[in-house]
This record gives C-alpha cells, structure tokens and sequence, in this order.
C-alpha cells in the first residue's frame, strides 16, 4: 500500500478535530483505517462503497453508456446516494467523481449538496494528466491527519478531465471551491457548501 | 441450543455455557434469545437478542435482523442495525449492510460494509454512595489523537461566492 502525504486532507481534518459529534461521509469503502481514525475524533461514519456501487449499476457492458440509461441511472441514485437532505457534516468523496458522466455527475452532485449542511465541507480528488487513457485508481484512507493510504484497485479510463475551470462549473451550487498544489498528478479539492 | 424463537418468555439454562449452532440448512424467522455464544451458518429473519454473548455470522451464514450482541463476527451476509456492547469484527468478504453502534470495530480488507458506526466508549464510573450504571458517550477520549487548532494548509486558489 502507497502512502501519500496531502495538505487537503490535512485541511479537511483540520476542520474536524475541535467538533466531535459530526456525521460524516466517507465513499471510499469502509477500512479500519479511516474508520479508526474518524471515530477517534468522536465522529459518527457513514460508509459506502461508491465505486462498487458504480460498478453493480453500470459494470455490465459499457460502462459510460450505461450511465444514460434512466432505469439504471435510477437504481445507482437510489442504492448509492438514497440519504436524507441536510444528513451530513463533511464527505469524503476522494476521486469517485471522476468515473461519471457529464449529465449523471451533474445529478450527483447536486445530491450531495442537498445531503450535506449549510457550512459543511467535501474533499475530492482529481488526476489531472491529460494524456493518458487510463489512470489509477485506490481505495483512499486516512493514516492520519496529514497521510492518505493508497490501497490499488486498478486503472480506470476517467469520463473526463478537469481543470480548475470546469471544477468551479461542477461546484457552481457550493459557496467556496479550495484547489491544493501537489507534486503529483492528483489535484485536491474542498468545497464548501 | 438454547435459542428459542418467537418464545422470549421461555426460561433458558444459564448454567450451560456453550456454543449453539445454527446449521447451513436450518432457516428461522422470529426471535432469538440466547444466553450462550451463538453461531448462525444458516438463514434468520427477525431480531436476535444475546447481550451477555457472542455472535458468529458464519460464511455461509445469512441474516436479516436487528441484532443485539456483547460481540458480533460476521463471517457471511448481515442486513440489519447492530448494537454491540463490546466489539463487532467484520472479516474479509463478509457483507454488512445496516448501521452499528459498539464500542469497538475491526473491519478487515475485502469487507463490504454500508451503513453508519457509531462508536459509543462508556465512561469510567464514579466512585460514589450513589453511583448509577455508566453511561454511554460519543465523545472521543482524553487521549484520543486529536490535534491542535487548525492549521491552514497553503492552497492554490480559493474561490468564494
């Protein structure tokens, strides 16, 4: 497993520490790691999968075409982002944006800003080299405050890259968009909602 | 076996500790009461109740329940809210959908679990004339690796509407 140290999710856990009790989100799958850490802040988690959940829903075939068929799209909203409004305190997307297409990105989106509070944070993750085809992909978690573990899960072709312009357009509805440098191809996220 | 389904009066033996088993091809819906560790290799709908035991969902084993247990180890497929008293030990391909409330959680590589954790660490009971039955806590404790104040990282952008 890869380790690799980020100043997103440090400032995304700075905003966690002094306020136990939060109800948060984390996409990756559950692991030991982040649930450890979390709920050793005094945090509640909520943990799923999103990825999988992507792959039940539109893994049999072509994966982007399948992401405009209404019944399936359906079923993936209602299995993987079925939470009520105003649920969450922070959310932890890590890179799972980026393997949806334009209209059903849009859709999820706008569910997550509708499931998070007025104030509440979300870190995202997003490769930023261009030129391939494929780019890897990981089951994210927390080591701690300033280290993400990196646990392999192959490569994936994105549905789209972003630069900091078409970020600000996806996060359009979120009061603030915080981009963070790093060495790497991965550009960090927070948005405010 | 001392688990009684949809019999929750009936007196159980608390002098026979051991360890019921629920065979792959037994299927239950109802209660279950136990007094003794249990292990489910087969299918229950319903609730299951053993708060001063142990609960093994075994591989092949495939509950639909609301489960009270001092210590939950699912093995096989889970879909229900669990409360443990202890600890709840998800091990590699078992499947867990509900939300938890324990003190303690082991989730292994290659679990699937969705649903809440809600850690719950009983406070230290006072020494005291009248001292009640500790209470549960979500707060982290004293020493729980929590950081300072916020330190803001150096970002390259903000935009703010």
């Amino acid at each position: 497993m890869e380790t690799r140290s980020s100043s997103g999710l440090d400032q995304f856990c700075s905003l966690l520490v002094e306020r136990p009790g939060l109800t948060l989100l984390d996409l990756a799958g559950a692991n030991q790691s982040t649930m450890g850490f979390l709920t050793n802040l005094g945090h509640r988690v909520y943990s799923d999968d999103f990825l999988l959940q992507m792959d039940r829903c539109f893994g049999d075939g072509d994966f982007y075409e399948n992401q405009s068929d209404p019944q399936k799209v359906t079923q993936f909203l209602d299995s993987a982002l079925d939470y009520p409004a105003q649920h969450f305190d922070a959310a932890l997307v890590w890179d799972s944006l980026e393997f949806l297409s334009g209209p059903l990105l849009e859709t999820v989106v706008e569910r997550l800003s509708n499931m998070l509070r007025p104030g509440s944070y979300m870190l995202a993750l997003f490769h930023n080299e261009e030129r391939v085809q494929t780019i890897p992909t990981y089951s994210y978690r927390i080591q701690d405050r300033k280290t993400m573990l990196l646990a392999p899960r192959g490569r994936r072709q994105p549905a789209q890259f972003f630069n900091n312009r078409s970020l600000e357009k996806l996060f359009h509805d979120f009061e603030s968009v915080k981009f963070f440098l790093t060495r790497d191809h991965l550009r960090e996220v927070i948005v405010r909602r | 076996m001392s688990s009684v389904p949809n019999r929750p009066t009936e007196s159980f033996d608390a002098t026979r500790a051991g360890n019921a088993v629920l065979g792959k091809s037994v299927v239950v819906k109802g209660q279950i009461l136990s007094r003794e560790d249990l292990t489910i290799d087969g299918e229950v709908e319903g609730t299951i109740e053993m708060q001063e035991h142990r609960l093994t969902i075994g591989q092949n084993g495939k509950v639909r329940a609301s489960v009270k247990a001092r210590e939950v180890i699912v093995l096989g497929t889970l879909h229900g809210n669990v409360e443990t008293g202890d600890r709840i030990d998800i091990r590699k391909e078992a499947k867990l959908v509900g939300d938890i409330r324990t003190a303690r959680i082991v989730i292994e590589d290659g679990a699937y679990f969705k649903g809440n954790v809600d850690i719950v660490r009983a406070e230290v009971p006072k020494p005291s004339a009248t001292a009640s039955a500790p209470k549960p806590a979500t707060a982290p404790p004293a020493n729980s690796p929590v950081s300072a104040g916020p330190a803001m990282a150096a970002g390259v952008g903000e935009i703010k509407r």
